[in-house]
Formats: C-alpha cells, sequence, structure tokens
C-alpha cells in the first residue's frame, strides 16, 4: 500500500544554525534540507542567514553564495544559471521550480529549499533521476521515419513547425514529474508528465512516421493512465509549459482511433 | 540483487495495449449518469416511505422502471471503473492488487444484477 509516513531514516531532523553575518541590514533566513549518506544520520534541516545587499537576488545566487562563504560542504547541481539546463531544479518555498529563475522577492518569510519530493535522494539537495531519464529514453525521443531519407532535410510547414511549441522548451528539469502524486506512488511503471510531454512533442511532430506505433507503447493503464488531470506537472512547471494538456492529446488520440 | 539496466527495468514487460476502453467508458458512463441520476431519483424519492401498492405503480410505468434498470447498469459500471482506479493508485503488491481487481470487477456487477432483478420484480408486480 501506499506509505503515508517517512520511513523511520528519513525523517527530518534539526540541523546546525550558522551566524547571521556582521554589519548586515537586510538579512534573509534560508533553511535548507541537508542529507549525507556516509554519516548514516537522518536528513537534517540547516537554517543559514545570508545579506541580501551583497548577494544575486535568484535563489541560486543564494545557493552559491551559502557554497562559496558560509558552509562548502553543501551540495547542489547548477550549470547555466539562467534557466535552460534544468539542472538545479528543487522545491523551493513549496513548489518545484529551478532556482536560478527563481527570486527571492518571491518568497515571503523564511526560504525553505528542499531536493525534489518522492526521490532519492544521493546528498542534500541532489536527487537520483536515473529512473526519470530511463523513462524519457523510453519513449524514443528521436524522429523515427520509414520513407527513404531525403536528400537534403525533411521538410515541415510553418503551421506544422508550430504545433511543437509549447512542447521543444522543456529542458527535463522532472519538476513536474516530481509534483505529481500519481508518479510519487507510481513511479515504477507511469511514465510521468515529463516523459510523456516529450512522446506528445514525437507523435504530433508532421515528420515522425512512427505514430501509430508509439500510441501502441503508451496505451497501458500504468504508463499513460495513472495521469488523472491532478495538473500539478502545469502549475509547478518553471518553463510555464502545460504538460497535463499533452498528455490530454495522447488520450483524445488513443480514443480517436477506436472510435 | 539485480544487473538489470535502467532502461530494461523502466521497459517492464511493456504496453498493455489497454486501458483507453476504460477511459472512454468512464466518460460516457459519467455523462450518462448526468441525466439518469435525476431520472431515477425523482420517482423514487415519490416511492419512498409510501405503500407497497404505491410503489408497485410507480415501477409499473415502464419509464421509470427502464431508467432505473439503466441508472443501476450505469452507475454500479462508473463505480467498477471508478474503485478499479484507486486499487490501480494505491494497492502496490502485486498478488493483493490482482486479486482486488478481480473482487472489484465481480462485486459491482454481482450488485448491478441485483439491483436490475429488484426493479424488474417490481415493475412485473410479482
Amino acid at each position: 500500500m501506499v506509505e503515508f509516513t517517512l520511513p523511520k531514516n528519513s525523517r527530518v531532523t534539526v540541523g546546525k544554525t550558522w551566524p547571521k553575518p556582521d554589519g548586515a541590514k537586510n538579512i534573509r533566513k534560508i533553511r535548507i534540507y541537508r542529507y549525507d549518506p556516509d554519516s548514516g544520520a537522518n536528513p537534517r534541516v540547516d537554517t543559514y542567514f545570508i545579506d541580501t545587499d551583497n548577494c544575486g537576488p535568484m535563489v541560486l545566487d543564494a545557493l552559491i553564495k551559502i557554497k562559496n562563504e558560509i558552509d562548502p560542504t553543501l551540495t547542489f547541481r547548477r550549470s547555466c544559471r539562467e534557466g535552460i539546463c534544468g539542472s538545479c531544479a528543487m522545491n523551493i518555498d513549496g513548489i518545484n521550480t529551478l532556482a536560478c529563475i527563481y527570486g527571492m522577492d518571491e518568497i515571503k518569510g523564511d526560504i525553505r529549499i528542499y531536493p525534489l519530493p518522492h526521490m532519492p535522494v544521493v546528498k542534500d539537495l541532489v536527487p537520483d533521476l536515473t529512473n526519470f531519464y530511463a523513462q524519457h529514453a523510453s519513449i524514443m525521443p528521436l524522429l523515427e521515419t520509414k520513407t527513404a531519407r531525403p536528400e537534403k532535410e525533411w521538410r515541415q510547414s510553418i503551421e506544422d513547425r508550430k504545433k511543437l511549441d509549447g512542447l521543444y522548451e522543456c529542458v527535463m528539469c522532472a519538476s513536474c514529474s516530481t509534483s505529481c502524486p500519481s508518479y510519487w506512488w507510481n513511479s515504477d511503471r507511469y511514465l510521468g508528465p515529463a516523459a510523456l510531454l516529450h512522446a506528445y512533442r514525437w507523435i504530433i511532430d508532421s515528420r515522425d512516421e512512427a505514430t501509430g506505433e508509439r500510441l501502441d507503447d503508451l496505451e497501458d493503464p500504468f504508463k499513460l493512465y495513472r495521469c488523472h488531470t491532478i495538473m500539478n506537472c502545469t502549475r509547478t512547471c518553471p518553463k510555464g509549459l502545460n504538460p497535463a494538456k499533452a498528455i490530454g492529446e495522447i488520450k483524445k488520440m488513443l480514443a480517436e482511433r477506436q472510435m | 540483487m539485480s544487473y538489470k539496466t535502467d532502461y530494461k527495468r523502466v521497459l517492464g514487460l511493456g504496453s498493455a495495449h489497454s486501458g483507453t476502453e476504460h477511459w472512454i467508458s468512464q466518460r460516457l458512463t459519467a455523462i450518462g449518469l448526468i441525466f439518469l441520476g435525476p431520472a431515477f431519483i425523482i420517482p423514487f424519492m415519490q416511492a419512498l416511505g409510501t405503500s407497497r401498492e404505491a410503489v408497485l405503480a410507480v415501477y409499473a410505468n415502464p419509464f421509470n422502471a427502464l431508467v432505473a434498470i439503466g441508472f443501476f447498469i450505469v452507475m454500479f459500471r462508473h463505480l467498477r471503473l471508478g474503485v478499479q482506479v484507486v486499487v490501480e493508485d494505491y494497492v502496490h503488491g502485486e498478488r493483493v492488487r490482482q486479486i482486488s481487481l478481480i473482487t472489484n470487477a465481480l462485486f459491482w456487477r454481482g450488485l448491478a444484477v441485483t439491483a436490475v432483478y429488484a426493479v424488474a420484480k417490481l415493475a412485473l408486480g410479482a
């Protein structure tokens, strides 16, 4: 059955409170989930204080400042710092988003930072996304064609290209999938909103010739139909995309070919 | 211990190639209940608490009897499909889930047959 409480070794305890910076006028309190698998200890929440007059505006700026100046053991993923690589996805102030494009001024009170929910934690804010990436690979995220390869490129009209807008922008940050209760309970079999959005991106691509096979592969009570239109995915997507609509379109196509 | 790759684990046993019929049926039965629900409830409330003869008179009307039978068939089908979703979502042990799904499939169908028999008995005044 579904577990509604955390296992004993996952219960979060109170961690260390680091000193406030000297002479700072504008201080923000930041509470960060910490977990070190080597220590054998339960996860804890450490409290840090930063001087916002001496720090960039985004949550990622604060994390980098903490790592550089306060606590070098703090572990998190980051790369592009402009919302295009999807590395710094984490749960900030209760929603899954990218730390690099989420402003500290959008948060009232303490800034609470946790790893993406319901994923195995590698360390601190770094979740294990192995299963998530394998699910993406399983939907064949590449152009499948049977017609002989054209001499130049596969052509696509402007109208058909427009159908990929709102889909191709996905950066695979996993914010949507890890916000989905269905994914929490059944991530071993349910593909989740991110993989399904990518599946739809290839189904709807006018150049792809494996539409039927793609739909065949998705037609499954668990792979696709665990989606109950809860809409957390759409609500949380830091890129403003709509995975729930993409999944709805797949369901409509499956219904269409039966009727 | 298993050296299966992550990709192999995700592929599992492949697609069941089903679920669409369930999805369509759940929506169609929901729409059906919007009409059948009130059409069943209104004569039912009129008959409720009255004498046996009055109840028999209500269901001697073929419209009322057919609506009641339609309501029970559609409602129990909708219920079966809905509970199936709950089981698939929340019951995780493979054997327990399979037993729950089979029980679910039989239980609501049993109730539907019983309800249809009851209405038919009233309608035919037996």
